[in-house]
């Protein structure tokens, strides 16, 4: 896509796939079209039969399945460096083709953190001979994530960082985070916040409420995370500063978010498919440590009034918190397990079934949800029109598949969908005009 | 039944044949000779990453009446202490092929997890702040022998119910029986949401003298630290069951051990309205028949095992 995103390119492969359904609601396409694909980039949308097959291009049956603009996921944790036995790049990135990405935001939480630009350099130089699709990356806020000093954020701009968070943690200084927003006017890029007020979540493992006294598990309330967004909103605004709210899990969230917006704050806003289609009351069955993550699973009445405010742009887009983790650091009791779940190759296929096959959400809007990510943080929406750069997936919305049961792309498994039956299934991802993922049934196909 | 991990497994049938079982083996802890040959040949382990005195004793006890093998394992002084996860200790344990693994973890949902990775039958001797089932079993067997009946009797749960694994399965195997159940304490340390098991929530004592059964909680020293309260002298003064305060014929328990002066006055704890010792009597039998209850009850009546006693009569009293 843009310099700031960094991937081992591969071939540019010319393509012609013929009478998909074509979707992209940015570009008002919603119909059967051929693609053509020459050059790394789209050379023509055209009626069906009408362009010809050009020398050496591969054909692809579009039939009975849609085409949309690549997704773009702005919150992935790939953990490299330093937690190559969770993921890397290579994994990480093939488990986003295998979801219809044709590019991620890689979050700095990692060991090191990513918190000078010498260290995005080399994590750089490790994209650019790995990763599958391109891959953008933030910076940290603070040095180390320790929520005390700022970064270099100067300099990390000028290294190709999109953006800061200390996502997995809090800032928790107010008056730190004010010199990161009044920062932001030399170094510019997005603030993106992992919002939640210690002194309320505490120890808590779950979402506080009725389940947490069944089980008699320390909670965390709702408001540890709401009244962290009041707060920083407010700042964002006497700052007129630009802020972006990682993984909003809860119904007081998004009405803070959308007050903020009325109130014309430069704010925008992702929610996770995890949150997006379950609540605690998956943990009365199991304490599947599959379901723990920060923020937690909320009520029924959270998830509604989060696919509300995707529905009506409170949200702006879907992020996944791919967050993977190793099998014997989740096969441990729920309160000692790591917080977080695998989100990449499921996402679509989650919320294709939870919401727009049960009637929740348009379809168009979730394709919109899930292509926008990248452009908050200043990164340009796929799109399927002549001259775009070809970032594209051909998904089967009627195809059925388990989750896990023939394994992840993922280096991890903990998926918090794993064993369900989603509808929806990605054929093929065109990432920056190369093809990064197809599956095994359409090669079948074509051969 | 295979296991005993929540209350929530049991249904009320389920809870009256455990108990008339535990009155039968009452008989046993009578005689001179307190064992019986049941589990000949079978072992048990006691694994506890807890400190305890009474649960622990009373499950080796129990186990040892029955005439099982017996391997008690702590957390200190073990592999555990080393590091070694949950997972391989249990994978360690099973190679000795155990019948039951009694666990006791600082954890809520160890047991549910040892049940998942064993062949062996699994009782939960408490798990974190979640459950301590066979504290209410016994809790329920004491409260039969001082009740005409539980059906419609009001019980208080006063204390720390948020930190309280006593509590929580109390209040479910009290509503089982058909009690009606009120928990009490300073609202900093109820927990929200605790409602919707079914229960009452009130902040003060002064409509305790409804109660039939007043049922006091530990109270531990450091929630005075953590600022759950803003001191223990205010928390005895609101809380406290004394003798001006519990009503005659009012029965009065405790999971022990006890604070004396704190959550409990000395003129209640040594009355005989209260049932402490009762209690801890009750924790031998009453876990005699759950380990009877998992390993020999699925199996056609072991010939030398007592017949449950007292079933008759207990459905006479209902009746």
């Amino acid at each position: 896509m843009t310099s700031a995103l960094t991937h081992a390119r591969g071939p540019a492969e010319d393509l012609l796939i013929r009478g998909a359904h074509v979707m992209d609601p940015g570009q008002g396409i919603d119909g059967l079209h051929d693609v053509l694909v020459r050059d790394g980039r789209i050379a023509e949308v055209g009626e069906r039969g009408s362009p010809a097959l050009p020398g050496g291009a591969g054909e692809v049956d579009g039939a009975g399945r849609h085409l949309f603009p690549g997704f773009v996921d702005p919150h992935v944790h790939l953990r490299t460096p330093g937690q190559e036995h969770k993921e890397d790049l290579a994994t990480g990135t093939r488990a986003a083709a295998a979801g219809g990405f044709c590019a991620v935001i890689a979050m700095p939480n990692t060991d090191p953190t990513v918190d000078a630009a010498s260290i995005l350099g080399s994590l750089r130089e490790i994209a650019a001979r790995e990763a599958r699709v391109p891959v953008g990356f933030l910076a940290a806020i603070t040095r180390g994530l320790a929520g005390s000093e700022l970064t270099e954020m100067a300099e990390l701009r000028d290294a190709g960082a999109l953006g800061f968070t200390d996502d997995g943690r809090p800032v928790t200084s107010a008056g730190l985070l004010r010199r990161a927003l009044q920062y932001q006017r030399l170094s510019g890029g997005v603030i993106a916040l992992h919002e939640e007020d210690p002194s309320l979540s505490g120890d808590g493992a779950m979402h506080e409420g009725d389940v947490s006294a069944l089980l008699g598990m320390a909670g965390i309330p709702s408001v540890s995370e709401s009244t962290m967004i009041a707060r920083d909103a407010a700042l964002a605004g006497y700052e007129e500063a630009r802020i972006h709210v990682q993984h909003l899990s809860c119904v007081e969230s998004v009405e803070a978010v959308r007050a903020a917006k009325a109130a014309g704050v430069a704010i925008t806003a992702e929610a996770s498919p995890h949150h997006l289609t379950l609540t605690d009351e998956s943990l009365r069955e199991s304490l599947d440590t599959r379901l723990k993550m920060n923020p937690p699973l909320r009520t029924e009445r959270d998830r509604r009034a989060l696919v509300a405010g995707l529905a009506d742009g409170t949200i702006d887009c879907v992020a996944t918190d791919h967050a993977p983790h190793a099998r014997e650091d989740k096969e441990v009791p729920f309160e000692e397990a790591p917080m977080g779940t695998t989100g990449l190759e499921t996402a679509f296929a989650a919320l294709h079934t939870n919401l727009v096959v049960a009637g929740e959400l348009d379809l168009a809007t979730l394709i919109a949800r899930m292509t926008t990510g990248g452009a908050l943080f200043g990164l340009p929406v796929p799109a399927i029109a002549p001259g775009s750069h070809a970032d594209l997936c051909l998904v089967d919305l009627d195809a059925e598949w388990e989750v896990g049961e023939a394994g992840y792309h993922s280096r991890s498994e903990n998926c918090c969908f794993a064993g369900e039956v989603l509808r929806g299934r990605v054929l093929l991802t065109v990432a920056a005009g190369a093809v990064a993922h197809r599956d095994r049934s359409l090669a079948a196909v074509a051969a | 039944m295979r296991h005993l991990l929540s209350i929530s497994d049991l249904d009320r049938a389920d809870i009256e044949r455990i108990l008339d079982r535990a009155a039968s083996f009452a008989e046993v802890s009578g005689r001179e000779i307190k064992k019986v040959p049941t589990l000949r040949g079978r072992t048990v382990v006691n694994l506890f990453y807890e400190a305890s005195t009474r649960t622990s004793s009373s499950f080796e006890l129990a186990a040892k009446r029955l005439s099982a093998d017996v391997v008690s394992v702590r957390s200190t002084g073990s592999s555990v202490d080393k590091g070694e996860s949950l997972k391989d200790t249990i994978q360690t344990l099973t190679a000795y092929d155990p019948a039951a693994i009694v666990i006791r973890s600082p954890h809520v949902g160890a047991a549910d997890l040892v049940a998942r990775w064993s062949r062996a039958a699994v009782v939960n001797a408490g798990d974190g702040k979640h459950e301590h089932p066979t504290q209410a079993l016994l809790d329920v067997y004491t409260l039969r022998s001082r009740l005409p009946a539980l059906d419609g009797a009001s019980i208080w749960i006063v204390g720390d119910v948020l930190h309280s694994r006593v509590a929580r399965s109390n209040i479910l195997a009290f509503q089982r029986m058909g009690a009606q159940v009120t928990v009490c304490g300073p609202p900093t340390l109820i927990p929200r949401g605790i409602e919707s098991l079914g229960c009452e929530v009130t902040y003060t004592l002064e409509r305790v003298a409804e109660a039939d059964v007043v049922y006091a909680l530990r109270m531990q020293r450091e929630r005075m630290r953590e600022a759950f309260v803003p001191s223990l002298r205010e928390y005895a003064t609101r809380y406290q069951i004394n003798a001006a305060r519990l009503r005659p014929g009012q029965v009065l328990m405790h999971p022990g051990p006890v604070n004396r002066g704190l959550e409990l006055a000395a003129d209640v704890i040594d009355s005989p309205q209260a049932t402490i010792t009762a209690q801890v009597e009750a924790g031998v039998v009453v876990r005699m028949a759950v380990l009877y209850e998992l390993l020999a009850g699925a199996h056609p009546a072991v010939p030398d095992a007592p017949e449950p006693v007292g079933a008759a009569e207990t459905a006479e009293a209902r009746a």
